[in-house]
């Protein structure tokens, strides 16, 4: 295919020529630190893209399911104490610690998704918040498993020789691997008729019901499965630190979840990616800069909020639509030079 | 007369709730639990529990009416504004460090608080003046994200200008005293001052809106803001007014807090999540809904803590209750919220319309 084709097309846009250019430096960014030996460029991005994998399953009932969930660190937290706590007791098979993990999450997720989505708006905020305070007050007072201080974890799950979680660029691989699913999966999911129903549901729930669908099972689905796939966010990050605390769960850390799906476009299959990139790297160059570097970044959340709402996203979407008919033209040209 | 969105003060009382021991109770808070009726401090004869049960009520009540304080802020601008204000715990610590200074500068106690009352309402006023006015109208997302942004700024603020430690507020001699509020029964003279103020609060709070020029224009404000405006009422002062009202409560209950802890960054965020739980519980935009989950809040969440272990004992293992007391009792208002959502899921005093 030629590019005055894909320019036509429309394939190449702003924002798809930025995730392939992030897509790009994740894959190949363990071939840059071993050559230079800078591990804490990779341990930064272990994080962002585990971070990435969270925000993405909070994407799917916060942009496409328009349920603003304010207690998603709830299940990242879940998870790795799910982790942490059966190899503190000993039980370190990850075929057993992470679908416990995902289990013990969707349980949470049941639950808190029975009650909380009975409920709309600005409760339902509350109500998920509030559950996820619960949870962390819950680990708080879990002494046994180091309370208030956490808990280092000595043993990483071990996968009977299949795959060594403790060697970095594999860790870093297998995170790459499963946030490109979960986002295959989050679109394929909002795309099918299941995901049609939830979109459906966040624009006019009873509408939805009018005309026959019990969109309170399939949003409650929707977040069950968001939070399991979340719980397994979880387990990857209390591997990568070898450390559960609650702080995990703090509900600060679900507003940066929240952050880094509005910042990088809601409802858009990559924006969680992008948006942990944005996020995660402004925190790096500002905490460089100033050691007050959240006097900076919370101004710039409300000035974002109120004058750049769509994100990241939306200046890129912006950006596009201003130069849409240049890159047609673009296209055009260069077909007509092929031909002639 | 047609019920309002707002009507707040269905019931005489608000009170004035702060949160007590809650929050920070993981860190600091053996220190604050010293000051009176410290569940450690057993007393194992029927009366000393009996007594320990009084006092445990007294701490909860006053729990209770501090969370309060800020819970009315918070469902007042709610049901007024529409706004999920996230960052009404920041102006609770910030009349705490006011205070603070203040307290320190002018060597008087009530001046201090006199002084940090009119600063805390006048940060809110600049805050809602700035930030919150071009926030109205919009979706709960972006309140809630705008809001989140500025409780990073104001930690931050705090920490650079008051620095990471934090801040005492010490109390004049007259108040760090005990009473006797039953015969037999001591009791520290701050909490009880703690608990008469943030009644005398409600009060004025009903008053204030049920009984003044002011109060008819919230509530009229409330039900349709335009027909207010285009009746000739300057709704923008208006709503800046009740911005800086509920801001002052904040700070009021902050203030109150730090005296018993101390004044911390970050002190207002966990308070403000019980805050929600209680105004969840009452129905948001009820500020009589507001006052009796507060106090519900505040009695059964510190008399949990205070007993559910020792309940435990009595039917499981020393280390079972030990693990699953402190676990269980942290768990308690959520299971209240969570039967009062199965139950009523608008909350136990739902307003009506809108």
């Amino acid at each position: 295919m030629t590019s005055g084709a894909w320019f036509r097309r429309g394939w190449i846009t702003p924002r798809n020529v930025v995730v392939a250019a992030i897509l790009t430096f994740v894959v190949l960014l363990p071939v840059y630190t071993s050559g230079t030996g800078n591990y804490f460029l990779l341990s930064l991005f272990t994080r962002i893209v585990i971070l990435a994998m969270a925000a993405s399953t909070l994407n799917l009932i916060l942009g496409y399911g328009g349920m603003v969930s304010f207690g998603h660190a709830a299940y990242v937290g879940i998870g790795g104490y799910v982790v942490g706590i059966l190899a503190h007791e000993g039980i370190t098979t990850g075929f057993l610690q992470w679908p416990l993990a995902l289990i013990a999450s969707g349980v949470f997720g049941l639950v808190v998704g029975a009650l909380s989505l009975r409920t709309r708006g600005v409760y339902f905020i509350m109500i998920t918040l509030a559950f996820a305070q619960m949870i962390y007050y819950v680990a708080l007072a879990l002494d046994r498993y180091g309370g208030d201080d956490g808990m280092t974890i000595y043993t990483r799950s071990q996968f009977a020789g299949l795959i060594d979680l403790s060697q970095k660029t594999v860790f870093y691989y297998l995170c790459v691997v499963l946030l490109l699913g979960t986002i295959y999966l989050v679109h394929r999911l909002a795309n099918s008729r299941f995901g049609l129903v939830i979109q459906g549901s966040r624009s006019n729930d009873r509408r939805m019901r009018a005309i026959g669908f019990p969109t309170f099972r399939y949003r409650l689905t929707c977040f069950v499965i968001a939070g399991m796939l979340c719980g397994l966010s979880g387990a990857l990050l209390a591997t990568h630190t070898d450390f559960i605390s609650p702080a995990m769960m703090h509900w600060t850390r679900s507003g940066d979840l929240i952050v880094m799906v509005v910042l990088g476009g809601m409802a858009s299959v990559f924006g969680p990616l992008i948006g942990a990139v944005a996020l995660l790297v402004l925190e790096e160059v500002l905490s460089g800069i100033t050691e007050y570097w959240q006097i900076i970044l919370g101004p710039l959340l409300l000035l974002v909020v109120l004058f750049a709402r769509g994100g990241v996203d939306g200046i890129l979407l912006h950006w596009h639509d201003h130069y849409r008919s240049a890159s047609h033209g673009i296209g055009n040209l260069l077909a007509r030079m092929r031909r002639g | 007369m047609p019920r309002t969105r707002v009507r707040p003060l269905a019931g005489p009382s608000t009170g004035s709730g702060g949160a007590s021991s809650n929050p920070q109770r993981y860190g600091s808070t053996k220190r604050c639990l010293g000051l009176l009726g410290h569940p450690d401090a057993r007393v194992t004869t029927v009366g000393g529990t009996m007594l320990l049960f009084v006092e445990q009520c007294l701490n909860g009540l006053q729990f209770g009416l501090l969370l309060f304080l800020l819970a009315a802020g918070l469902t007042l601008v709610f049901g007024i504004m529409d706004l999920v204000n996230l960052a009404h715990g920041s102006l609770y610590m910030v009349g705490a460090y006011f205070a603070a200074t203040f307290t320190a500068l002018t060597g008087s106690f009530i001046g201090g608080v006199l002084l940090a009352l009119v600063a805390t309402c006048l940060v809110g006023m600049a805050v809602e003046v700035i930030a919150m006015r071009r926030l109205y109208g919009r979706d709960h997302l972006d309140h809630v994200l705008g809001t989140f942004g500025l409780i990073l700024f104001f930690n931050e603020a705090v920490r650079l200008i008051w620095g990471p430690a934090g801040m005492n507020l010490t109390l004049p001699s007259w108040l760090n005293t005990s009473i006797e509020i039953l015969p037999g029964v001591p009791y520290s003279s701050y909490r009880f001052s703690i608990i008469v103020v943030a009644l005398a609060v409600a009060l004025f709070l009903y008053m204030l809106v049920m009984r003044t020029r002011i109060g008819m224009l919230i509530r009229a404000g409330a039900s349709n803001r335009e027909m207010v405006s285009a009746l000739g009422v300057n709704i923008k002062l208006l709503y800046t007014l009740v911005f800086g009202l509920g801001a002052a409560l904040a700070g009021l209950a902050g203030l109150m807090q730090a005296a018993i802890l101390t004044a911390q960054i970050g002190m207002g965020e966990n308070i403000l999540i019980l805050a929600f739980v209680v105004i969840i519980i009452g129905g948001i935009g009820s500020i009589r809904g507001a006052f009796v989950a507060s106090i519900l809040v505040g009695l059964i969440d510190t008399v949990g803590r205070a007993f559910l272990p020792d309940i435990f004992k009595l039917v499981l293992s020393q280390a079972a209750a030990s693990t699953a007391g402190p676990a269980v009792s942290s768990m308690l208002i959520y299971l209240l919220m969570t039967i009062v959502l199965v139950v009523r899921p608008e909350g136990l005093f739902p307003v009506s319309n809108k």
